[in-house]
């Protein structure tokens, strides 16, 4: 069965707090017990909790198959890119190169490529993948867009990714600001990069730096 | 006396904390379980629906139970993992006994042989010393049929007034604040009424870490346009976004609230139709604030005025708002002060009893709500009666059908427990869901009591740091090997249901704590052969009270997923049967009834109205000085749970956040030299600790933060201090004055120790 093409998969990186109960949940896989597919970073623990969430964005023209030898990553009718495919995979790692995300490891001991299928084994039957089920701060979301708008109203998702020359669109969507994502329809994501980056100890507007009075 | 009887490397050799990992079936992609057992997590005060995972025995997994309404599926780290503490290898399946000559210091023995030595002891002791030499502690992790059956047993079957739990580090400020302002101690709306709300303002409480799921109701606020107000000396997840943030120095919450307060006097940012009609007392309160200048409170919080306005106004023009408190405040010498000024917030808006307007006072525990309602406090009856008042006591007596001159009086708090331990008075101690050497302040005082036991018997399923001291350890149970009831953060009863049965010797706690009393020949109110009829005691006892729970059944709470107390069994108005009475979800509505106030108002005094009361700003005891000039704070991290005696079991949530670090600014790491990772030692009047350096600007740079799950060398209450409140006895582990350098070397444990040893 496909995944229902009502139901879509949406990441809000301004409200994960870094709990790990993405990345405990997805070992709890059915598919790949024991192993997390989700990448989830402190952005700069040093200067910030701000921790970002990175599940497989499932690209409507998925780079990691367009650059794999051996034809073995598919993506499936309902937009959902899969894992290697056994017999083919030959673990010479061009699509953890390749992806602009940062999604697909090798696994040496097993010689393939894993990476977030969208918990297909759960999606392809209506459910929620795991990670997006059991997020205590629904910074993944999983659902249908009108449940998304009414829930969501200061944000707008966000489904194309501009890399250099090269734009993606993807199945699955960020969460932008309302205003940022009003000017600019897509995410630039080298662009961004550049950025310098701002304070990120805490973004307040009351008090910008709130301990910057006091001396030790 | 109830020393450690080996090198405790043998004992953790033998008895862990070693860590569990996903093997076997519980690694298999292809094993299906027999069964789905919905239940709930077994570790914080949130209580989330999860179903278990059930093949053979044992609990291999688990899968979200997304029809439970609190959490809908939602699950922190812990909570995913939970079920790894099952089939543990260091799970106790025999009692122990002290035994010197074994290499891990203890000796398996038969179940029935070490019930008869327990028996045998307390009597001894009871017979040369009295009754009050034997004392219990509980724990507000057991279901509240344990809890109940417990303060039960140390009134009616040991006869000693000394009982008292571990919600006394934990809920106690809260609840003598509420006892004080609204006479209930309860949170007032279920969490769903949040959503919609103008001003949401967190006050201590690490939401994000502490209380994960309540982050997605915050979340879900602002959505619909909520302000998030969060008060803290950490920038915590949930105060990395928020709309205000309080920087308050530790200690000072009381000053805060007194401050804001008098800010909104000023502008009349009050509702004085409530004040007048529901309330009193507000005139002491605003005499006492008038001294709280905005200059004043910004210079001893050290929340800059511009927020303290802001706070203020938004604050007093917000027509619909919530204020949630947790340990933060409450930790404090002056917690009851503390959360009586977050109250005193409440009652000046006016903005209780409402659906989109509550407070509510964020429990740590599984059981932090229903274990503080049914009597294991030292002053406490079931129904959240009062153990010296005469009308309650006679009623309980009725219940346990005993003459009231036999029930004891109140007892003392549980440091003041282990004070009397050191002078000799208490003798023997019955220890139950409480590991008090690592979650006591100033724990190498609470090592030295240990000792000097004369008799010491634990019921734990793992050997806790505590039970190290035990004569005799009595094998109890899992979580998913019993089943109960416990009430959640919003006042919801909810049913944790029997997955597995419990493995060789061990048993239900309420099965071991009944073969004692059997054993000591003591056995009537003690025969109850499941936690059902238990409970249908505990309506008994509890009707009439406070906390009645008197129309609540097993099924009402699986009908309705949770039952909302009081639930009363007959309408405290007209006497009649109300069967089908669902709970009350929300408090305090206007024109409601309540069995104290009896129509007067909706407030549950006499006269229906709410109390201001002076919340007084007193500085911590062992305040930052010259000589420990920097502030100690102390909590929790999102993976590990209280003592750590199960969480620091479990693979992968240790992997998550191995061992304790220090968490220091730069600014101060830099003036100490300190970089990033480097061994730090942190030292107050108490004891020292060393271990690696967090340096984030994260935090207060006069502030240095430690967590305290983990025991011995590492357990950060080496450092803190044993001050209480005066009313609520909760010891002041929010701040401390301390000093910090860089290490001369790194600490011995390091070479010798896992992580989460």
């Amino acid at each position: 069965m496909p995944k229902p093409d009502y139901l879509h998969f949406f990441i809000d990186p301004n409200r994960c707090i870094g709990c790990q109960a993405c990345v405990q949940a997805c070992t709890e896989c059915d598919t790949h017990r024991g192993e997390s597919m989700i990448h989830l970073e402190y952005v700069d623990r040093s200067a910030s909790v701000q921790t970002v969430p990175v599940v497989c964005m499932h690209c409507d023209q998925p780079t990691c198959a367009e650059v794999c030898p051996a034809d073995a990553i598919k993506r499936t009718g309902d937009g959902v890119v899969q894992s290697a495919r056994k017999p083919r995979c030959i673990a010479c790692g061009n699509c953890v190169m390749a992806c602009p995300f940062g999604v697909p490891e090798v696994y040496e001991d097993r010689k393939i490529m894993m990476k977030c299928d969208m918990c297909y084994d759960r999606s392809s039957v209506g459910k929620k993948p795991m990670c997006a089920t059991v997020c205590p701060s629904q910074a993944l979301f999983f659902g249908t867009r009108e449940q998304i708008e009414q829930l969501r109203p200061l944000s707008m998702p966000v489904n194309t990714f501009q890399f250099g020359s090269q734009t993606i669109t993807t199945q699955v969507s960020t969460m932008v600001p309302r205003a940022l994502a009003s000017r600019a329809p897509h995410i630039d994501v080298v662009a961004a990069m550049d950025e310098r980056p701002r304070s990120r100890a805490v973004s307040l507007t009351v008090i910008s730096d709130p301990f910057a009075d006091i001396e030790v | 006396m109830a020393q450690i009887p080996v090198d405790p490397l043998r004992i953790i050799e033998r008895f862990g904390p070693h860590l569990s990992a996903m093997t076997g079936t519980r690694l298999s992609t292809s094993v299906e379980p027999d069964r789905l057992v919905k239940t709930h997590c077994c570790f914080c005060g949130q209580q989330c629906g999860i179903q278990l995972k059930v093949r053979d025995n044992e609990v291999i997994g688990f899968e979200p139970w997304e029809e439970f309404p609190f959490n809908r599926g939602m699950l922190c780290p812990k909570g995913v993992k939970r079920y790894l503490q099952g089939s543990h290898p260091d799970r106790l399946t025999t009692a122990l006994q002290r035994d010197s000559s074994s290499t891990s210091g203890f000796s398996p023995l038969p179940y029935a042989d070490a019930i008869a030595r327990v028996a045998r002891e307390i009597a001894r002791i009871q017979q040369t010393h009295g009754p009050g030499a034997v004392a219990v502690l509980g724990g507000a992790s057991l279901t509240t049929e344990k809890t109940y059956l417990l303060g039960k047993f140390a009134r009616v079957c040991l006869k000693t007034p000394f009982i008292d739990y571990n919600g006394r580090l934990c809920m106690v400020s809260a609840g003598a604040a509420n006892k004080k302002a609204f006479g209930i101690d309860r949170t007032t709306n279920p969490w769903s009424d949040m959503v919609g709300t103008d001003v949401i303002w967190v006050a201590g409480s690490n939401v994000a870490e502490c209380s994960p799921i309540t982050t997605n109701y915050i979340w879900q606020a602002r959505e619909q346009g909520a302000k998030v107000i969060v008060q803290d000396p950490r920038i915590t997840p949930i105060a990395r976004t928020c709309d205000l943030y309080l920087p308050v120095k530790p200690g000072r919450d009381a000053a805060l609230f007194a401050g804001v307060l008098q800010i909104m006097i000023e502008r009349d940012w009050l509702d004085h139709e409530f004040i007048n009609r529901y309330t009193s007392g507000f005139e002491q309160v605003a005499e006492y604030c008038r001294e709280w200048t905005i200059e004043r409170t910004a210079d001893v919080t050290g929340v800059p005025q511009r927020a303290l306005m802001q706070a203020a106004e938004w604050w007093g023009t917000a027509k619909t708002s919530f204020l949630f408190h947790a340990r933060g405040i409450e930790h404090h010498s002056n917690g009851v002060q503390n959360s009586l000024g977050t109250i005193n917030l409440v009652l000046a808006s006016g903005r209780i009893g409402k659906p989109k307007s509550g407070y509510g006072t964020i429990v740590g525990q599984a059981n932090g709500q229903g274990g503080r309602e049914h009597g294991q406090k030292c002053d406490q009856l079931p129904g959240w009666r009062d153990i010296s008042n005469p009308e309650h006591r006679r009623y309980i007596a009725g219940v346990w059908g005993i003459d009231e001159a036999d029930l004891p009086g109140p007892g003392v708090d549980a440091y003041e427990l282990f004070r009397k331990i050191d002078r000799g008075e208490i003798k023997c101690l019955v220890s139950i869901c409480f590991n008090p050497k690592v979650s006591l302040p100033d724990n190498g005082f609470i090592t030295r009591c240990l000792d000097k036991l004369e008799f010491y018997t634990a019921i734990d399923f793992f050997l806790n740091d505590t039970a190290w001291h035990a004569d005799v350890v009595l094998p109890g149970s899992l979580h998913e090997e019993d089943e109960g009831t416990v009430t959640q953060v919003e006042g919801r009863i909810i049913k944790v249901n029997k997955a597995v049965e419990c493995p060789g010797d061990a048993r239900q706690d309420w099965r071991i704590v009944q073969d004692i009393a059997r054993a000591l020949d003591r056995p009537t109110g003690f025969t109850f052969t499941e936690p059902r009829e238990i409970f249908e005691e505990l309506r008994i006892a509890s009707k009439g009270g406070v906390a009645d729970y008197s129309g609540v059944t097993y099924e009402k709470i699986t009908q309705q997923l949770g039952v909302f107390w009081p639930c009363y069994s007959n309408d405290p108005r007209t006497g009649e049967p109300t069967p089908d009475h669902q709970g009350t979800p929300r408090l305090f509505e206007r024109g409601s009834y309540n069995p104290v106030a009896k129509g007067t108002g909706p407030f549950y005094f006499p006269d229906g109205r709410a109390r201001f009361n002076v919340a007084d700003y007193r500085p911590p005891v062992d305040d930052a000085s010259a000589e420990y000039p920097i502030y100690l704070t102390t909590g929790r991290v999102v993976s590990q749970f209280l003592s750590g005696s199960q969480t620091r079991r479990i693979g992968p949530l240790v992997r998550q956040y191995p061992e304790p670090r220090i968490e220091m600014h730069p600014k101060l790491a830099a003036r100490l030299g300190i970089a990033d990772g480097d061994w730090a030692t942190a030292e107050t009047r108490r004891g020292t600790i060393t271990l690696r350096a967090q340096v984030v600007t994260t935090i207060r740079p006069d502030t240095i933060f430690i967590p305290y799950h983990w025991p011995g060398a590492k357990s950060a209450n080496q450092l803190t201090v044993a001050a209480q409140d005066p009313i609520s006895k909760i010891p002041q582990y929010k701040v401390c004055g301390c000093r910090v350098r860089k290490a001369d070397a790194a600490p011995d444990y390091a070479a010798v120790l896992e992580p989460q040893q």
